[in-house]
């Protein structure tokens, strides 16, 4: 063989090893002719819905079940949670009588509900109160829509039954401020119109679709942030619960006899209840298994803990010792004042809310209830009152756009939100719905009560009232160790 | 027969119940009480408000004895629920006139 045709061999092989290579690799290149047919399009845009069906469907499938799961902790929150904590902090014989307060408004506000009251808070209406399209549920779907107002990824009927849970337990939460003294025809009565004519007009200016202070809604007119309620749900029930107790007056014989806490330890199951059960309520607020959920969780929990602190401290100065009640009423009311600024804030801003919310609530309730000698029995105004207050007020200072872009420019570009972010000018649409919130609670517990008042009386017999609710009202007694 | 109350610490029950079964006294009541003598109880704190707790919880415990176990039976709790501090609880002792078991009828001191 010639050296040349041996040089031609080689130049061959070299040519040939690339293109086996490519031989096998897989066609990447488009194919050269013949442009695809009507038929290819269509398959692929037939698999592209099918595939985007599929992704909303998983992404509805697990929102709908953190939602659900939410729903449920919030429930937790009013039964066992809140009538454990509220049952130990009164005297023996009225454990019973205070823990079916709250088992009531489970019961009676979910009627309600069911019946008008979704409809009175979440239907269209005007900017103050829903209308009555969804009397009896018409018209809530039971399958997710994506173009949806309150709930595009999951279905209406489990934002529903989730708002069901706040509703239950707003007016369950005032009756820390009459425990003891309330006839229990008076409380059923008072609190299920309470929740229809205070509670559902304060969540439709707050949540629902053309809300007054939606700060979801582009055309309100003061749009305040309340992420889970704090307006709504503990400003308005403590507010409420200070009325109540100022129109009621005191327990025979406060503030002389002694009435102290008779179990300690169901108190401290019933905070430690709350608390998990908060997760639920803030951070199942972002209505979806999302990263807006992390954020309200972690906040409500950093909150939790300084207020915990805050409230400890305070207590150590003033009565020289730590004490359990302490710790977990400054628990609560950091729960309360994180609630509307879980879903704005960044976490080291809710650490100062929280710490802030444990100082201020203690001074409340040991120093402001003291002079002005009101019988907040369980402290509801103290705690859910102050609380709600701070913590709006707070939610205006710290709320910062990189957690919740609720403002954007025309072209989608998030807006500074707080004051952190240099919009001041929020603090005003904060206090516009703070005011709105006391306003209305202040005006419709008092007619309310003068109402009820009339119809039935609200108060227990003096009688009635030595001998305890359990045996007065209930005919029954929480404890009967001899038997 | 003699009858022997004795008020006491709480904490002090399970020794002075042993120390009485050591000494031969084969039947006592303890009844759960409270109270206070000079020691005048202590102040709890809740949600900043003061309580003073005056009536302390205490033990009372009931016996009838025959007259010559009298000294050794207040011996066994003197000497078993002392702590020498302030609170340690009184002992009162009166005379029985007579004392009956609902069983058998029996009488006096055989009853005990």
């Amino acid at each position: 063989m010639s050296r040349r045709a041996l040089q031609l061999l080689l130049l061959f092989a070299l040519l040939a090893v690339p293109s086996v290579a490519l031989a096998v690799a897989p066609d990447i290149s488009p194919a050269p002719s013949a442009p695809a047919t009507q038929a290819q399009i269509a398959a692929l845009q037939q698999a592209l819905d099918a595939n985007k069906a599929a992704t909303a469907a998983a992404q509805s499938a697990g929102d709908n079940a953190w939602m659900l799961t939410s729903a449920a902790l919030v429930l937790l929150m009013t039964g066992p949670g809140l009538a454990l904590f509220y049952g130990g902090l009164v005297r023996k014989k009225n454990i019973l009588g205070t823990m079916m307060q709250s088992f009531a408004m489970m019961c009676l506000v979910t009627i309600l509900w069911a019946i008008v009251g979704y409809s009175l808070a979440f239907g269209h209406g005007n900017a103050f109160i829903g209308g009555f399209e969804h009397l009896f549920l018409k018209g809530v779907p039971i399958a997710a829509d994506p173009q949806n107002f309150y709930s595009p990824t999951i279905p209406e009927q489990t934002y529903m039954i989730y708002q069901l849970m706040f509703a239950i337990i707003t007016p369950a939460l005032i009756c820390g401020a009459f425990a003891e003294r309330m006839k229990f025809s008076a409380m059923a009565i008072f609190l299920s119109l309470w929740s229809l004519f205070v509670y559902c007009p304060m969540a439709h200016m707050v949540w629902g679709v053309g809300g007054l202070l939606n700060s979801s809604n582009p055309h309100a007119a003061f749009p305040s942030f309340d992420f889970a309620g704090g307006t709504v749900v503990h400003i308005t029930s403590g507010v409420s619960a200070l009325v109540t107790c100022l129109y009621m007056g005191k327990r025979i014989g406060y503030p002389q006899t002694k009435m102290q806490p008779h179990s300690m330890v169901l108190s401290f199951i019933g905070a430690c209840l709350l608390w998990v059960g908060w997760f639920g309520f803030n951070a199942g607020s972002a209505l979806g298994a999302s990263s807006l959920a992390t954020s309200a969780f972690i906040n409500t929990h950093f909150a939790t803990a300084t207020a915990a602190l805050g409230w400890t401290i305070f207590e150590w100065f003033h009565n020289g010792k730590p004490t359990a009640l302490g710790a977990i009423s400054g628990a609560v009311a950091g729960l309360v004042a994180i609630t509307p600024a879980s879903g704005f804030v960044q976490p080291m801003s809710a650490l100062v809310i929280g710490l802030l919310a444990g100082f201020f609530c203690s001074f409340m309730v040991f120093k402001v209830k003291s002079f002005f000698g009101y019988d907040d029995s369980l402290d509801a105004f103290g705690v859910h009152g102050a609380g709600g207050t701070v913590g709006a007020l707070l939610t205006g200072v710290f709320a910062a756009s990189v957690i919740n872009p609720v403002y954007k420019d025309a072209a989608g570009n998030p807006l500074p939100s707080g004051g952190i972010d240099g919009h001041w000018s929020q603090m005003l649409n904060q206090l516009t719905g703070i005011g709105l919130a006391w306003g209305i609670s202040i005006v419709g517990t008092l007619v309310l009560l003068v109402f009820v008042d009339k119809l039935v009386g609200l108060r227990v017999s003096k009688e009635d009232e030595s001998e305890g609710l359990d045996l007065s009202q209930h005919g029954e007694e929480g404890y009967d160790f001899a038997s | 027969m003699i009858k022997i109350e004795a008020i006491l610490q709480p904490s002090k029950l399970d020794a002075v119940k042993d120390a009485l079964l050591e000494a031969g006294i084969e039947g006592m009541t303890i009844l759960e009480a409270r109270g206070h003598g000079r020691q005048k109880g202590h102040t709890e704190f809740y949600r900043g408000r003061e309580y003073t707790v005056d009536l302390l919880p205490k033990v009372k415990i009931e016996l009838v004895v025959k007259d010559e176990q009298k000294e050794k039976t207040l011996q066994a709790i003197i000497s078993t629920a002392r702590t020498g501090r302030i609170g340690d609880g009184k002992i009162f002792i009166s005379k029985i006139d007579d004392a009956i078991r609902i069983r058998n009828d029996e009488r006096g001191e055989t009853a005990l």
